[in-house]
């Protein structure tokens, strides 16, 4: 096996959904990459002065500023005559990118650069101690939408960055998640094939911010998937080409359960509306994909 | 100081001598927000880009955070970058300035100086760019668009030269400069790129050699960082001179030398100040040299790194200092002054040091003005000391408050 462009040694927690996508998806994207990584877990797992885990180039800016400086490099490639070859890629977690840097995100997409944007998606600010952001399910618990007597957690749904980023005339969105290496190594390839702004939504379990076992991680993955909760799919020129279904359906219980974030859920009043509601949101995501084979 | 180089000689407004000499430092990035009064440089530069008279990546963003941040990642990858701003753009800038500085990436910027909200004022003074005095970029400040264009040419190769590789802020008034008109002399493209050759990275994003920028550091890192700074800001000084020797052989204007000293010779009194207030503030040195009084001026042209030897030997001797500057460090006074007196405090004589606070939002500051300054400024030292309030918007012990800074 090639050596991984993303080395070992870096310092994230054991089972960390976030790094594997991100070691993934860079050596899909091979050696002729720039990296630009928002502020966060992936940045400081893997940049640590005076190591490095990044055998491309990779440069950190800022939380918020990945989009724009991707951008900055697209040009200044462009300018110096060296675009042709070199894959841009902009990258952070959900509160780097779809949060704090989202209207910085916004502009590099409506301006067109040739940038591949990534969202690792951890669901919440998972760098400074699980707390809520935008990309935070419904009822999850976190340290700043914490369960309560009056509380099941997180009051709103995910943001759906998948719509946002199709709402942009991208040539192609997707997501897809680290527990589906195949599938989310394809992407890759195929959104830098691509010339333009491109999007690839990658869902990331941490069994630290989620609460479940270390070894879990890919399960847990699969099940959010499976469950309709976070559904895959990719959506070329505004038209959804290809989804990931199933024959059968999986009730959510089944990945809200190992899970610490959602226990409260198990237990109390009104709980099982809780449930009911969940299971419509995976249920309307079934729908607006077609997640279900019928045969 | 006749020169060989060729020049041309237009009269055009600040903005467009700004865009001019933009123009033949040859950026290949350029990436700005619209903000009043800073609007027309960036208007000027991209009619030459549709025009093709200047070959560059121009890209206009949805904010200043993002402008600074295209140039960042442009800069890192080793281009010469553009941007300009003004007041709130800076401030939403703030961030990403700090970073700038500190990855070490010789962005020039134009602050086309205005006040800052609240109350929202699109008018002229210097507190956005003073209040970035902390940011890790140089600081230089033009009296007229003649100086504009001069400092631009001169702070790229200040910024990129490897004993410095700090960030540049050129600061010119907004209105008083920017929508101005007056004869510039220009050089002409050979002549500039003689001066000011391509860019020369130390370290770039490049696939062929993968470098990590932007690591982060644990205490057992940081500090030295900071003092790596620090020391370029040091070492600074020592290339500023050099390049304004050079540019004054070449071009025969006048350098980026860090102050200007006008009629000092003999002084008691100096006057003090940075930016376009400095021509009311040379005419009445005329006049009060003419009515018989020892007063000198002197400009202020760089303020980070902050010229405190040449002050100390141009200060020599003087008995008074009056401080004039259109910013406060609000709680304390104008942070040009602290900063002089701080740099003076160590001398065994000293003159008197009195701090001014004019010309906030746009008032207008004309030879009465300088004058109030000069006269009070006899009368004994003072700090923060406001010039020319209208007292039927003030409440009476507030104008009581204000007075008594006068006596």
């Amino acid at each position: 096996m090639a050596e991984s462009l993303l080395a070992p040694g870096h310092t994230a927690c054991l089972g960390c959904g976030e790094l594997l996508g991100a070691r993934l998806a860079i050596d899909a994207a091979g050696p002729n990459t720039i990296v630009v990584n928002t502020t966060g877990c992936l940045e400081v797992c893997t940049s640590k002065f005076p190591q490095s885990a990044w055998r491309v180039p990779w440069i950190h800016s800022l939380f918020d500023n990945a989009g724009p400086v991707a951008a900055g490099i697209e040009a200044s490639l462009r300018a110096q005559g060296k675009k042709q070859g070199i894959t841009v890629i902009a990258q952070g977690g959900d509160g780097g990118m779809a949060d704090i840097g989202f209207g910085f995100t916004s502009g590099m997409w409506e301006r067109g650069h040739d940038v591949l944007t990534m969202i690792f998606d951890n669901e919440a600010y998972m760098n400074t101690g699980i707390q809520r952001s935008g990309l935070t399910p419904f009822d999850a618990r976190t340290s700043t939408s914490p369960s309560g007597k009056v509380s099941f957690g997180n009051p709103r749904p995910k943001k759906d960055m998948v719509q946002i980023a199709v709402a942009h005339g991208l040539p192609y969105v997707a997501s897809t998640s680290s527990s589906y290496a195949r599938d989310l190594q394809t992407k890759v390839k195929k959104a830098i094939a691509i010339e333009g702004p491109t999007f690839i939504h990658v869902h990331t379990p941490c069994p630290l911010g989620w609460g479940f076992a270390a070894a879990s991680t890919v399960e847990i993955g699969q099940l959010a998937v499976k469950t309709a909760l976070f559904p895959v799919v990719e959506i070329e020129e505004g038209k959804v080409t290809k989804v990931m279904s199933f024959r059968e359906k999986t009730p959510v219980e089944e990945y809200l359960k190992p899970q610490a974030r959602f226990r409260h859920l198990f237990a109390g009043n009104g709980a099982a509306e809780q449930i009911a509601q969940i299971q419509a949101i995976a249920d309307q995501n079934i729908e607006r994909y077609g997640l279900l084979r019928s045969s | 100081m006749a020169t060989a180089v060729e020049q041309e000689r237009k009269i055009i407004e600040g903005s467009m001598a700004v865009a001019e000499i933009v123009k033949r430092c040859r950026p290949q990035v350029v990436s700005a927000y619209p903000i009043t009064p800073q609007t027309h440089i960036v208007e000027d530069l991209s009619q030459f880009v549709a025009d093709g008279e200047m070959e560059c990546e121009f890209i206009n963003c949805e904010s200043e955070f993002s402008a600074i941040s295209i140039c960042l990642g442009a800069s890192a990858t080793g281009s010469r970058v553009y941007t300009a701003t003004s007041s709130q753009g800076l401030l939403l800038m703030t961030e990403v300035l700090f970073n700038v500085s500190g990855l070490r990436l010789p962005i020039v910027l134009t602050c086309a100086n205005r006040a800052v909200s609240s109350p929202l004022s699109i008018w002229n003074d210097q507190q956005d760019s003073i209040a970035l005095r902390d940011a890790g970029w140089m600081q230089f400040y033009a009296e007229d668009n003649q100086e504009v264009a001069d400092l631009h040419l001169q702070a790229y190769k200040i910024a990129e030269d490897h004993r410095v590789l700090l960030p540049a802020m050129v600061c010119m008034d907004g209105f008083i400069l920017t929508h101005a008109f007056e004869p510039v002399e220009l050089p002409a493209q050979e002549a500039a790129d003689a001066f000011l050759p391509a860019y020369d990275p130390l370290v770039k994003l490049d696939p062929e050699q993968p470098v990590t920028m932007g690591a982060f550091a644990d205490p057992n890192y940081y500090m030295e960082t900071r003092w790596h700074l620090e020391y370029a800001m040091s070492q600074a000084h020592a290339v500023i001179e050099e390049v304004a020797t050079e540019f004054e052989q070449t071009f025969g204007r006048p350098g980026l030398h860090v102050i200007e000293e006008y009629r000092t010779e003999g002084a008691e009194t100096i006057i003090l100040g940075l930016g376009s207030m400095m021509s009311a503030v040379k005419d009445t040195v005329d006049e009060l040299r003419d009515e018989g009084e020892a007063v000198g001026a002197i400009k202020l042209r760089c303020y980070r790194p902050f010229p405190e030897k040449r002050l100390i030997e141009a200060l020599q001797g003087v008995k008074r200092v009056a401080v004039m500057e259109k910013d406060i460090s609000l709680g304390k006074g104008g942070a040009v002054c602290t900063d002089l007196r701080a740099a003076l405090y160590d001398l065994p004589e000293r003159p008197a040091v009195t701090g001014f606070v004019v010309g906030l939002g746009g008032r207008d500051i004309a030879n009465h003005t300088v004058r109030a300054c000069y006269q009070r400024t006899k009368q004994g030292s003072g700090e923060n000391v406001w010039v020319e309030m209208r007292e039927d918007l003030l409440e009476p012990e507030m104008v009581q408050a204000w007075k008594q800074q006068w006596e």
